[in-house]
């Protein structure tokens, strides 16, 4: 039996020596997936602090995921044409720094996840997940219909926007930008599922009432982890956008609030890297099924209803021989 | 005469045709034990409901030392002072022992919850959540997992949450519901040195108990206050035997 931290960290290293491998052997191209596997991964962490520790099931990520993208896209657009952005009075000069870029889509998903938890989380079950549908579908749509950033062609940056002392057009340091990210952000939920805003979200999925009744407000506790949550896959997004250099409608698609979810439920529910060991999962599948079949997906959702209904752990739950990290 | 810690004024609450409160007026003052007793469906649940927030009244009000909390939602009367335990235990049951007493310790205090401190490193906060622990009970079984507890012991860290809120009032409804001799016996005696603390205002069917603790029972049937006394009086009045007591008293 191995232990779940041994587990994460060799899932965690062995991405990394994947990495050095790739580089090593010339490969660039792995380089590029195990670079989306760590941006998806990072996403995942974002909504595991919502589903996982919040019990909130939402089905409306890809909004700050898109949001990230797109707050790349429009600033990365307007320094590559030298056009200042106006917003009425306020006028904002595009950039081409990532961590200029990164707090704008930080800030930016930050405050759609505030208003869309502020209406969305007085609802719950069922309807909570429609609700969070139907904003992502609200998004998606407007960005198709939005013609000044590309509408439903997408928008293209033709040079990745650079970090201080990091060359980021070189794949292999791009790729540790994204991961040292990606552990920045596990450290992070691993301290807050152990802080006491965790205990109390927490306690709030498993009895709201135990938590209204020593003097919590379960709501609030549940829209902080939704803000959390749209943050981390916010910035998620502007990496991903970065490593495309294309941002387009489909970041805010369904599909992809979906994907997001698998990466959870595969790799296991709660679980701090049960979003690593999905996503690492979902990318070898669609390359090593992708390449056999262009129906690679019944071969997904095969597994996907294994998991559901064998091993509810996940992936992390069989091989550290537990069952799901709550119900 | 001091005021009274918890008093209810009037309350009247109707689910459809049913009227689950009529024209309620108990208080429960400093230093006793107030039992809340009659048959099922006489509207006991729905009582303690109103005094913690859960429902709000259609008329009358609830003060909380001589505060009209009546407005107030269920959070805010318990930061405030009122401790409840459920009838149906309602714990974080994946969490340890020390965990949920611990929730009570933050939740009270009005603690700003920390995103990064674990919440195990307050010492000052743990050492309260360990000592209402140790009185119920329970601090050997600090580190357990609260869903491996039996049911007595749940009953006990149901107890021991609401002393790590050192309210003003405990509301306790039904503490003893579905424990032996033994568990029932344990009860009564913690809550007995309870009092001196915070007074109690308990709704329990185990009539021994009820009997050994309360230092003024009301007894409730159909929703409406019948008779409000000591033990003694309640035990004499003609009026609770025929609609409650029976030949058991």
């Amino acid at each position: 039996m191995i232990t779940e931290r041994y587990f994460n960290a060799a899932l965690l290293g062995g991405l990394a020596l994947v990495a050095f491998w790739a580089y090593g052997a010339d490969e660039p191209f792995t380089i590029t997936l195990v670079t989306k596997v760590a941006i998806l991964a990072l996403a995942g962490v974002g909504l595991n602090i919502a589903l996982g520790q919040g019990g909130l099931i939402s089905l409306g990520h890809a909004v700050f995921f898109g949001i990230g993208g797109y707050a790349m896209g429009i600033l990365a657009s307007h320094a590559q044409s030298y056009q200042p952005l106006t917003l009425g009075p306020l006028v904002i000069e595009g950039t081409n720094s990532m961590p200029l870029i990164w707090l704008a889509a930080m800030v930016a998903a930050g405050l759609a996840a505030l208003l869309i938890g502020l209406v969305s989380l007085r609802t719950s079950g069922v309807y909570f997940i429609m609700i969070t549908l139907a904003f992502g579908q609200m998004f998606y749509y407007f960005s198709i219909s939005w013609p000044a950033y590309g509408g439903e062609d997408g928008l293209s940056i033709y040079v990745r926007n650079s970090f201080p002392g990091v060359n980021t057009l070189d794949p292999i340091q791009f790729f540790f930008l994204c991961f040292m990210l990606l552990l920045l952000a596990l450290l992070f939920h691993a301290m807050l599922v152990r802080a006491p805003f965790g205990l109390a979200l927490n306690a709030a999925r498993q009895s709201p009432e135990r938590a209204q009744a020593v003097g919590l407000n379960p709501f609030r506790l549940r829209l902080a982890a939704f803000v959390i949550s749209g943050v981390i896959t916010g910035l998620a997004g502007a990496l991903f956008a970065d490593l495309n250099r294309f941002v387009s409608p489909t970041m805010f698609s369904w599909q992809l609030s979906g994907e997001i979810m698998v990466f959870i439920i595969l790799g296991g529910t709660a679980r701090l890297c049960g979003p690593v060991a999905g996503a690492a999962m979902f990318i070898a599948l669609e390359h090593w099924l992708g390449g056999l079949s262009e129906y690679w997906h019944i071969y997904l959702g095969l597994l996907l209803l294994a998991v559901v209904l064998f091993a509810p752990g996940g992936l992390i739950g069989i091989i550290t021989r537990r069952g799901a990290a709550h119900d | 005469m001091t005021e009274p810690v918890i008093e209810t004024r009037g309350l009247c609450k109707r689910f459809g045709a049913l009227e689950a409160s009529r024209d309620v007026t108990l208080d429960l003052r400093a230093g006793e034990i107030h039992a809340v007793i009659g048959p099922n469906g006489a509207g006991k649940s729905t009582l303690i409901s109103q005094i913690c927030g859960v429902v709000k009244p259609d008329s009358g009000q609830v003060l909380l030392s001589g505060r009209d909390v009546t407005g107030w939602d269920v959070a805010a009367r318990a930061r405030t002072g009122i401790a409840r335990t459920f009838q149906i235990s309602a714990l974080a049951m994946e969490d340890t022992v020390l965990q949920n007493a611990l929730l009570g310790v933050f939740g009270a205090s009005g603690w700003r919850l920390g995103l990064f401190r674990p919440a195990l490193g307050y010492a000052d906060l743990r050492d309260r959540a360990l000592a209402a622990l140790r009185r119920t009970g329970l601090a050997e079984h600090a580190a357990m997992r609260t869903g491996d507890l039996s049911h007595g012991q749940r009953r006990q860290l149901e107890i021991a949450i609401a002393l790590t809120l050192a309210p003003k009032a405990f509301v306790m409804d039904e503490p003893m519901a579905g424990l032996g001799l033994e568990g029932s016996r344990e009860i009564t005696a913690l809550l007995d040195g309870l009092r001196a603390e915070a007074p109690v205002l308990l709704v329990e069917h185990d009539m021994d108990a009820v009997f050994a603790l309360a230092d003024r029972i009301s007894v409730l049937v159909y929703g409406a206050i019948i008779a409000t006394g000591t033990v003694s009086e309640i035990r004499a009045d003609p009026e609770v035997r025929a609609a409650y007591l029976g030949d058991a008293a």
